[in-house]
């Protein structure tokens, strides 16, 4: 870790890489990465095409282990508990490591059970009332409640697109996450949703420990507390947020936010 | 440094530093000029410093509304942002210098009615000399980009306190052995005084330029001439 990555690494962190390194078949993707994420701060990881933020993102819960040629080295650790150790239960760790995708994909079935599949599966609802609580508790922290209260066994399909992708935030917090990891949730979205989304996230935070990968800069500025900028499979600079858009330390960095990059 | 993606951006940036830069070298010859009237108690001079100050205020005018659009549709962000901020805190202040120059010339015509020499005013010209060239470095630390002559700009500042002391002194002397100049002196004190507000103008430039070129804030320091010689 570089000195300026030291200064930021947060004490009890929920999640920690340390020197992680990602390879595709011969090709490397991530060249040792160590990053500390906490539950107090949005966390944004932004970067040009192919920089590596969402192979990188996709390691916290272990998404790459269904791409085949795909291996991860170094430590990832969730609460001080390795991740990729054998004994890790990868469908507990994704139920704890959440994730929400670029392009709303709600299952094609009611909203109602959207949102109750997952503790279902996971036996986090005693009954039909204690599934009731969940659906509403959840759908209330995706701000999605009162627009879909009237109609939850309506196919959650027929949601517009920023309802759709709040449908699926509230899905990953109804299986009581302790991280949700988003890739480019708003790139889909037009300006209000987005606004909703982003809005919906301040709400979340210190709830959960929040990462989100986003081209949007704007976005990263807006939403998260601390900013990592990835350049071809490196860790340039992670900083608190007004610190990187205000006065990034790497040249790199500087270069991309300002659009010079290229 | 590098281009940016968008070409317009960069022209627009330069338009932006082009203004500056004019209106930098505008309130600069304010001073000379209004120093220059006075000296010579050349009343046309001053009335050409006065009536050249509208296009001064006019550039102001024209950096606030460019660089309103310019945070409007580029988003600027790390070294742009701090740039445009900067551009826009610098004419605020300048204009202010602008002014400073301009009241110096209008008091030009008050203390040029009268034949008395006025010794104190040969100690005018050097002071002012000072001051407009800490704006001139001041403005030329932003072009460049140039912190450390930001700071040189910021170090002289103590001169032109120095001077305002001195001067003060003086003229306090000459007004109670020729009480019939006090009218006169005392316009010359308000030269004085806009040369020593000039100066600190000059170090907020600075200390802009300084933000801007590093994204560090330096340290408050003692502002204005010590008042030692006041009490």
């Amino acid at each position: 870790m570089t000195e300026e990555q030291i200064k930021l690494a947060i004490e009890n962190p929920k999640m920690s890489a340390r020197d992680v390194k990602v390879f595709y078949g011969e090709k490397q993707a991530i060249k040792g990465v160590s990053i500390d994420v906490g539950m107090d701060h949005v966390t944004a990881f932004i970067g040009p095409s192919g920089c590596g933020k969402s192979t990188f993102l996709r390691t916290l819960n272990r998404m790459n282990d269904t791409v085949a040629s795909a291996r991860v080295e170094g430590e990832i650790t969730l609460d001080g508990e390795n991740i990729y150790a054998p004994s890790m239960d990868v469908v507990q760790l994704r139920a704890r490591v959440g994730m929400v995708f670029q392009k709303p994909n709600p299952f094609p079935k009611s909203i109602y059970e959207n949102i109750a599949y997952g503790p279902r599966i996971h036996g986090l609802a005693a009954g039909k009332a204690d599934m009731d609580v969940i659906v509403e508790k959840s759908l209330r922290r995706a701000g999605l409640w009162d627009e879909v209260k009237d109609r939850l066994h309506d196919s959650g399909t027929a949601l517009s697109g920023g309802q759709q992708q709040r449908l699926c935030i509230g899905r990953a917090i109804a299986v009581e996450p302790e991280v949700i990891l988003m890739d480019e949730p708003c790139s889909a979205l037009d300006p209000i949703a987005t606004a909703k989304i982003e809005e919906l996230i301040h709400e979340l935070r210190g709830r959960y420990a929040i990462v989100i990968v986003t081209h949007n800069m704007q976005q990263a500025a807006r939403v998260s507390q601390r900013t990592a900028f990835f350049h071809l499979g490196d860790l340039v600079e992670y900083g608190v947020t007004s610190d990187i858009f205000t006065n990034p330390r790497q040249e790199r960095t500087k270069d991309y936010i300002t659009g010079r990059y290229g | 440094m590098a281009e940016h993606t968008i070409k317009a951006f960069d022209e627009e940036i330069d338009r932006l530093r082009g203004l500056i830069a004019e209106m930098g070298g505008r309130a600069e010859a304010a001073i000379e000029n209004a120093m220059l009237a006075l000296q010579r108690q050349d009343k046309k001079l001053a009335a050409e410093v006065v009536a050249d100050d509208k296009r001064i205020d006019a550039i102001e005018a024209e950096v606030e509304k460019l660089v309103i659009q310019v945070i409007a549709l580029r988003a600027p962000m790390a070294n742009d942002l701090r740039d445009v901020i900067a551009a826009l805190k610098i004419v605020s202040v300048v204009e202010r210098i602008g002014d400073y120059a301009k009241n110096i010339a209008k008091r030009v015509p008050l203390i040029a009615t009268n034949t008395r020499t006025l010794e104190p005013i040969s100690l005018l010209p050097s002071m002012g000399q000072v001051a407009s060239e800490m704006v001139h470095d001041a403005l030329n630390a932003f072009a460049a980009r140039d912190p450390d002559l930001a700071l040189a700009v910021i170090e002289r500042d103590a001169v032109v306190d120095d001077f305002y002391n001195s001067v003060f002194r003086t003229l306090v002397t000459f007004m109670v052995e020729n009480p019939k100049t006090i009218s006169e002196c005392a316009h010359l004190l308000f030269v004085a005084k806009n040369i020593e507000r000039i100066g600190d103008h000059a170090t907020n430039v600075a200390e802009m330029v300084y933000y801007a070129a590093t994204g560090q804030t330096l340290p408050e320091r003692e502002r204005g001439a010590g008042l030692q010689t006041e009490d």
